[in-house]
């Protein structure tokens, strides 16, 4: 028998991108259990991405930015302490007190406390309008600051100065950078490659001034700052902020008496050990071989290092790759390891295109058979290619001047996704090779966005994304897969080609287009997909005769199939708004046939428990009481959830509920690739969740924001803000171009949310196509979202007039007999569907 | 011992050509309606019609041993692989209709029935088909 052993006791200071790695990699194994853990986390809120978060000001919220969620934390069993910094460590008595007096016994201790920004010893550096740039607090004031400004320098012109300039710059400042070297990210770039960054970044209107020390800064009259440099030059601004490099955030460890380096950050040996053999230091904050490495991927690799440890398997930190692509302020800039060809007998070879400003070099061995490094400027589409070489040892080809030449013939010398070994690192974030890959879409994975779920490649810093899909798409065709590109085996198109045949040829029946364009007699994809797709153009009833026999199940009786073989009864209730008289016919309806009832997530009532005959009964009394089908059995739009809103609510701003029933009763029949669901709010507050929906509106002050493919389900996704302070009129008018669009373009089955990661070019490319009608198609998407509006009908209202629809809801078309196989037992005063156990009880009775 | 004589009528009729729905299926209880006695037990059955099909008529039962319910008359129907087959309702197994074999499953295969028309009237063999 095994003992039962107590729980190692683990304490992690620092709850920042590296941290939390460590912990979401912990709580994925089974070894979790063996560990009581607390976290200690300085900062307000748990981790969030710190790569993106000049997003921040793009719109994306802390939210959105979140890695981990409180009640995240709390399932995995972890104690989160927020707010609350780690002020010592005891290493004898191994405790760890924190800023609110806790104090915690540790067995296994690991250090992420990550960096800080250093800021010179400028005189006046410590003015208030003097800001860093690493957390989200800092943009907020940055944001505050930059209210009535209208300029702002970043001293600093490495890889953040430039990011944050980029910021300034969208925040509508004047931007300047001043660095005191002579180029502009000189970690990554020679001489060259950044002499053409400044060009570029100075005709983007950001003012450089490189080889420029600041040496004082002083508040003027004006209550703005001057900066007055070495050289006698002066600018005056009205904030400054400091992006000068990082320091190892290593206070804690130096008071603790851990070894430190000469210049600071925690000694680590290839365990991530520190001096200490019961502490770990991972991420930022810690110095290996001399070394801090500031960026995500070596962190995440050490955090998965001492998961491995802790749970008794061998690993090693033996450096990590700092090649790093990134776009800024538009201009594409990429460094692969040795980037200043500083090895011994390295050869470079340039490539400059002063027209277009491109700058791309390349530093290979003595012989020229092994890449060492690469700069690019101005384009990086040879990235991906150059870093697979330098990554995986790859042989050279014979002139490897070709890799970055333009292709005079069109024929590069392209090194494929296939060219590359098994072991090759796709995506560095999260440690996912190319074998590992390849199994997944073996193991049926069949698209990009199902990889990036189960393999989590691609979601860490994004860099490796193009390459991934071209692994992924190579090996969905080395499988002979381009047919995972076709609906099903009778249709070699996709959804959206077939939309397109469907409406240009105007084909009006599944025979039709199955005759002209399939083959074979059709399937349980294609069918319902079709009929999807006729319904969206034309939308005849869906009991049309010739589409008869196309539907699913839930589509053909117009009713969701319980365990059981019954159904359930969902009427519309448009906004969740119900009189008094309706809420009374539902319970007598119910009351009558004995069915379960159930207030539903979205905001309206289901009847379960009836029989495929008693449907056309209960459906002919809810109609006559008023009532619509609600189609919750269809691909189509489900609910539009609001909040009371301004009506009644003392901060609401706008009548989310009015606003709710005008878009349930404009899109309520509109067939769609998979449901959709929305929501209504009526000020920030965000009582009905929208940011959750397919179509999410929150009032504002100006009229209306809207959010659009968000997600619950088994995937959540927070909703993007695509617009913002819409008129009612505006509002409905996106709303149609982006649904259409999404009918039109997703896959089947697709939700708005996997559709949008799907999307070439992403929010930026929808916005373009909605709202600045960049491919001109704005019109025909209102004129056919028009045309389904102007068709509806309440699919039951046609059904139960019509007798030759109706004979299809017989159990048995010999009898009229129910079917005795489905039993029902009560349960809390309602029926339920009885369990086979029970149903054997009835049957035989004593 | 009373031997009971079972002669079952080799076809009996179940609906007319006109409660079919092409393309898809409906549901008929065979065996005593009346009454249910040990001699003829009553069964669902599903019945499939596709008229441009060279064979028209499908019988199959309608319990789906998998989802323990009587649906597979709603299933859809599904060309795999050539062969015609009905996509049960509730987890989407395949059930082949000229011999009920789950495509899923080789452990499970449903009772087929002979089926055909008589005049106007659809007509089934009272015992299933031998695998
Ligand atoms: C009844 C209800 C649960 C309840 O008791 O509250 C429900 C019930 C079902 N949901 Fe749901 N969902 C219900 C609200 C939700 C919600 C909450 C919401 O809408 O606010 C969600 C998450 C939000 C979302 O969709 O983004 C939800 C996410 C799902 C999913 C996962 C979708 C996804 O994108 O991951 C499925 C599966 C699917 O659609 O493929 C699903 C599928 C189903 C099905 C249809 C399963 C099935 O095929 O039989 C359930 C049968 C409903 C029936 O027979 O009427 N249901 N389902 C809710 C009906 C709301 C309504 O009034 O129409
Ligand atoms: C604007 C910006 C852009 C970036 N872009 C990129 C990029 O494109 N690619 C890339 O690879 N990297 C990028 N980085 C760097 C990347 O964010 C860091 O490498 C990464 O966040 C390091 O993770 P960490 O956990 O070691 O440190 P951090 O994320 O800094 O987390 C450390 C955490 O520990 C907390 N802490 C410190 N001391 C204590 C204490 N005593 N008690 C409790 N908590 C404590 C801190 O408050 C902080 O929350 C960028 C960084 C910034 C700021
Ligand atoms: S969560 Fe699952 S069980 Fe509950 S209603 Fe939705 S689909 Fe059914
Ligand atoms: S390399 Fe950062 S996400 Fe893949």
């Amino acid at each position: 028998m095994v003992e039962p052993r107590a729980k190692q006791k683990l304490i992690v200071i620092g709850n920042g991108m590296v941290g939390h790695h460590f912990l979401e990699q912990l709580a994925a194994r089974p070894e979790n259990a063996l560990f009581e853990v607390t976290v200690f986390c300085a900062e307000p809120r748990p981790a969030y991405d710190r790569v993106h978060l000049s997003e921040y000001f793009a719109g994306r919220s802390a939210d959105d930015l979140a890695l981990g969620r409180i009640d995240q934390y709390r399932d995995w069993g972890y104690d989160l302490l927020l707010n609350d910094a780690a002020v010592s460590i005891d290493r004898e008595k191994r405790t760890v007190t924190s800023a609110s007096g806790v104090e915690k016994t540790y067995d296994r201790l690991i250090l992420a406390t990550g960096s800080y920004p250093f800021v010179p010893p400028i005189p006046g550096h410590e003015h208030g309008k003097c800001f860093v740039y690493r957390t989200l607090e800092d943009l907020d004031a940055i944001r505050a600051a930059s209210e009535n400004a209208t300029t702002g320098v970043v001293v600093g012109g490495g890889l953040l100065g430039l990011e944050a300039a980029n910021a300034l710059k969208e925040l509508g400042l004047e931007a300047h950078v001043v660095e005191f070297a002579p180029g502009l990210m000189g970690i990554q770039l020679d001489e060259g490659g950044s002499g053409l960054l400044k060009d570029k970044i100075e005709d983007l209107g950001v003012t450089v001034h490189t080889s420029t020390a600041t040496e004082l800064i002083e508040e003027v009259d004006s209550g703005r700052l001057r900066m007055q440099f070495k050289d006698d030059r002066e600018l005056v601004t009205d904030l400054i902020v400091f992006s000068a490099g990082i320091r190892p955030e290593d206070k804690l460890a130096q008071a603790a008496g851990l070894q430190l380096g000469e210049r600071g950050g925690i000694v680590i040996d290839e365990s991530c050990r520190t001096s200490d053999g019961n502490i770990f230091a991972i991420g930022e904050c810690a110095l290996y071989e001399n070394f801090i490495y500031g960026l995500v991927a070596p962190g995440y690799t050490m955090a998965r290092n001492v998961v491995s440890l802790l749970c008794g398997e061998e690993a090693s930190f033996t450096g990590a790759d700092m090649s790093t692509k990134l776009k800024l302020l538009g201009v594409e800039v990429g460094s692969i390891g040795d980037a200043h060809g500083r090895a011994e007998g390295a050869a470079a070879i340039t490539f400059v295109d002063e027209q277009s400003g491109i700058y791309k070099r390349i530093i290979t061995d003595g012989d020229g058979r092994k890449l060492l490094g690469a700069v690019l400027v101005g384009d990086t589409g040879d990235y991906d290619q150059l870093l697979q070489y330098h990554l995986n040892d790859i042989d050279l080809p014979e002139h490897p001047e070709q890799l970055i030449l333009p292709a005079a013939d069109g024929d590069a010398p392209t090194l494929g996704a296939g060219a590359l070994p098994a072991t090759a690192t796709i995506c560095s974030c999260h440690n996912v090779s190319k074998g590992q890959i390849v199994d997944v879409v073996q193991g049926g994975c069949c698209s990009l966005g199902e990889v990036k779920d189960v393999t989590r490649a691609s979601t860490g810093c994004g860099g490796c994304s193009a390459l991934l899909k071209n692994v992924v798409d190579e090996e969905l065709a080395a499988l002979g897969m381009e047919v995972n590109n076709h609906l099903c085996a009778h249709f070699e198109f996709t959804r959206q080609e077939l939309f397109h045949i469907v409406q240009v040829e105007e084909i009006r029946t599944f025979e039709d287009l199955l005759q002209k364009h399939g083959s074979g007699r059709g399937c349980e994809i294609c069918k319902p997909t079709v009929a999807s797709i006729l319904a969206s153009l034309w939308n005849d009833h869906i009991h049309h005769r010739p589409h008869v026999g196309l539907q699913d199940t839930n589509d053909t009786f117009m009713a969701n199939m319980q365990k059981n073989g019954s159904y359930s009864v969902v009427p519309r209730v448009p906004g969740g708004e119900i009189t008094p008289d309706k809420l009374i016919v539902l319970g007598q309806v119910a009351k009558k046939y004995d069915l379960y009832t159930k207030i539903t997530g979205g905001q309206r009532v289901d009847l379960f428990g009836a029989r495929l005959e008693q449907l056309p009964e209960i459906w002919r009394e809810l109609i006559e009481a008023g009532f619509e089908t609600g189609h919750a059995y269809g691909k189509s739009l489900r609910t539009v959830k609001s909040c009371v809103g301004s009506t009644w609510c003392r901060f609401g701003v706008q009548d989310s509920v009015a606003m709710a029933l005008h878009i349930e009763n404009r899109y309520k029949g509109l067939r769609s690739p998979h449901k959709i669901k929305m929501a209504v709010s009526g000020c920030t507050r965000e009582c009905a969740e929208a940011q959750s929906k397919d179509v999410g509106v929150i009032a504002t002050e100006n009229g209306w924001n809207l959010f659009v493919c968000g997600n619950g389900g088994m995937r959540p996704r927070h909703a993007d803000l695509f617009a913002t302070d819409l008129d009612d009129e505006t509002l409905v008018r996106y709303i149609d171009r982006f649904l259409m669009f999404y009918v039109r373009t997703a896959d089947k089955l697709q939700r708005t949310s996997v559709w949008l990661e799907n999307l070439e070019g992403g929010l930026d490319y929808l916005r373009e196509v909605i709202i600045d009608d960049k491919l001109g198609l704005g019109e025909e998407l209102e004129v056919q979202m028009a045309n389904v509006v102007g068709t509806y009908q309440c699919e039951w209202k046609t059904a139960i007039n019509d007798p030759e629809m109706l004979k299809r809801f017989r159990q048995f078309v010999n009898t009229d007999e129910p079917d005795e196989k489905i039993v029902f037992v009560e349960e809390r005063g309602q029926p339920r569907p009885a369990r086979e156990e029970e149903v054997v009880k009835i049957a035989e009775p004593a | 011992m009373t031997e009971v004589a079972i002669t079952p009528t080799p076809w009996q009729p179940v609906c007319q050509r006109s409660d079919l729905v092409a393309d898809s299926g409906v549901c008929v209880l065979v065996g005593d309606v009346s009454a249910a006695g040990p001699l003829a037990p009553r069964r669902s059955i599903a019945l499939f019609f596709i008229p441009h099909a060279e064979q028209q008529l499908y019988a199959i039962d309608n319990w789906d041993p998998i989802a323990g319910a009587g649906v597979i008359a709603r299933g859809i129907i599904a060309e795999v692989d050539g062969e015609l087959t009905v996509a049960s309702p509730l987890y989407k197994q395949h059930f082949r209709l000229r011999d009920g074999q789950c495509l899923e499953d080789p452990g499970i295969r449903l009772d087929t029935f002979a089926a055909a028309f008589d005049g106007d009237t659809v007509v089934i063999a009272s015992m299933p088909d031998s695998p």
